[in-house]
């Protein structure tokens, strides 16, 4: 057996620079700097939630100075109040769970739907020639604009609310992953030849994880399209769900019901984009950027 | 050790190339008519300006050279490994992911954390490849081409990114991995004396064809400033052009 080298640690080695030469001249006591110089620095706690409670703030004061008319928009107590009411008399419960099952399963759909129709286009010029020009022309067509045809063919029930969502939700998608495949560095796909990778090992260790920044990317405004194509398709055509009952308090001018319904889409909507960030951190935590 | 294979076992080819062409524009092709044998087990290396297709030669043998077109005839071995300038890692996969890459089987990752250990990087299983230093992530990518047990190992200027002190310890490592796995090597350099430090056969690259060769017969270690080190090193560096050392010239002001 051959002794091998086995020194731990590098002397001066390329990869990081020494970072002392402007320090000794500035005669700074040499501790690792706590911030980055440039770059937006360390991560606030919970600093996402800082711009929507300065947002309420401003609107609980407003509400209490008298300077905001309640017949416009409700004061937040009221809202509360009124949200609470709904909920306790039950009217509440089963339009949210309806609302947030039409998410759940428009968003699923839409994701694999986008999601393969992504990996076949970037995967195979055929495919790109066959899907990718569809997308694009669905892409320049509004979910409003396709409502009336969508209305025609499925008619009014779930079935179409759902379709309208997987079209909102696959086109992100889509676009991101493929981009994001497409991006991924050519000498990545020269080293798994060298390598004899199979097509399968390929696209497991290669591609898919090489395109899961730009498919997380994707998958956070798929969320929220899924959110907006949900208030669509529940305002024009349909007998419940959170939208349905905004619907009907516009009609009989119930303001806070109405803002009950848009602070639980805000809150849903920031909620579940909150949760796919969360996915980010944990899943890209390979890599190291300035969101670090 | 290899020097004796000379003429004794020459049916042992690890490569074969007889009259090798490739060139990516009409008017400059970039090897034209070159021929080169390697044997089993021996260690050569490859000098060369830079732009002379050293690169160009080395894709060629490991079956990279699409957007290249030529003629000629090549036989490599059937387990070729590539070891590149930059260690190629993915990002996305851990150390040891990384050396098993594509390996199948049981076995795969204790031979993966053997070869981890065999470049002095055992207990290093988990990291992220950002966390290695330069010359760390370029004993993975060594650990990853020689759990394959490759029987030509292809490796085109693997210590060119890395500085001087880390490039003289991974001469070591190469060198004595290269005793214990005994795979055929090509590694392509700039570096003389790399060169001579290392192979057991030099061989120069010029206008599309291999120039001048030189067999290295030091015995035991090889020391830069022994005379027959310095011999060596003028007629390679002759070869390469450069007579009589490199003159520094005072313009007249
Ligand atoms: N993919 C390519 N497309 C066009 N020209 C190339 C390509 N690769 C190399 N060349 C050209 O071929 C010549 C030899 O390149 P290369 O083999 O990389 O040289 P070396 O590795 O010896 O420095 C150079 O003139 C270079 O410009
Ligand atoms: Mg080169």
């Amino acid at each position: 057996m051959t002794a091998v080298d086995t020194e731990t640690r590098e002397t001066g080695s390329g990869a990081s620079p020494p970072a002392s030469h402007d320090e000794a001249a500035s005669g700074r006591a040499s501790k690792p700097r706590g911030k980055r110089r440039l770059g937006p620095g360390k991560a606030i706690p919970f600093g996402y939630l800082v711009g929507p409670l300065l947002l309420l703030g401003i609107w609980a004061w407003g509400s209490a100075q008298g300077w905001i008319d309640p017949r416009i928009l409700s004061a937040p107590w009221t809202v509360a109040a009124t949200g609470w009411d709904l909920w306790e008399s039950g009217r509440l419960g089963p339009d949210l769970l309806v609302s947030a099952r039409r998410f759940a399963l428009g968003l699923t759909i839409g994701v694999l739907v986008g999601l393969v129709l992504a990996i076949a286009s970037g995967l195979s010029r055929w495919g790109e020639a066959i899907v990718d020009g569809p997308v694009q022309i669905k892409r320049s067509i509004p979910n409003l604009a396709l409502l009336p045809l969508l209305l025609l063919w499925f008619g009014i029930d779930e079935r179409m609310k759902i379709i309208t969502i997987v079209l909102g939700v696959l086109i992100p998608i889509y676009i991101h992953t493929h981009n994001g495949l497409r991006s991924i560095d050519g000498r990545y796909a020269e080293l798994a030849e060298t390598l004899r990778l199979s097509q399968g090992a390929f696209i497991g260790r290669v591609v898919l994880p090489g395109a899961l920044p730009g498919f997380l990317l994707g998958m956070r405004f798929a969320v929220t399209s899924s959110w907006l194509s949900l208030v669509v398709v529940e305002q024009v055509n349909a007998t419940s769900g959170i939208g349905y009952m905004m619907l009907l308090a516009g009609t009989y001018g119930q303001t806070d019901i109405i803002i009950v319904g848009l602070v639980l889409y805000a809150l849903l909507g920031l909620g579940s984009d909150t949760i796919v960030r969360l996915i980010q951190r944990r899943a890209l935590s390979w890599r190291r950027t300035l969101e670090d | 050790m290899a020097t004796h294979a000379g003429g004794l076992t020459a049916t042992t080819a690890a490569v074969h190339i007889r009259d090798l062409h490739r060139s990516f524009t009409d008017e400059s092709p970039v090897l034209t008519g070159l021929d080169l044998d390697i044997e089993a087990g021996e260690f050569v290396a490859l000098l060369g300006r830079s732009g002379s297709g050293k690169s160009t030669l080395l894709r060629a043998l490991a079956g990279l050279d699409q957007d290249a077109f030529g003629t000629g005839e090549i036989t490599v071995p059937h387990q070729v490994s590539v070891v590149f300038q930059d260690s190629r890692l993915l990002p996305w996969q851990r150390v040891l992911s990384n050396v098993v890459l594509g390996l199948e089987g049981g076995g795969a990752k204790a031979r993966g954390k053997e070869a981890l250990a065999e470049v002095g990087l055992a207990g290093r299983e988990r990291a992220w490849p950002r966390e290695l230093s330069g010359g760390e992530q370029q004993r993975v990518a060594l650990a990853r081409s020689l759990v394959r047990e490759p029987e030509l190992l292809l490796a085109d200027e693997p210590f060119g990114a890395l500085d001087a002190l880390t490039r003289i310890k991974m001469h070591g490592l190469l060198r004595a991995l290269y005793e214990r796995h005994r795979p055929a090597v090509l590694l392509v350099t700039h570096d003389v004396d790399e060169a001579i430090v290392l192979a057991d056969r030099v061989l120069v690259l010029d206008a599309g064809k291999v120039a001048s060769e030189v067999r290295i017969e030091l015995e035991g270690h090889r020391d830069p400033s022994d005379p027959r080190f310095a011999a060596i090193r003028t007629e390679l560096l002759a070869a390469l052009g450069l007579a009589g050392g490199v003159e520094i010239t005072q313009e007249e002001s």
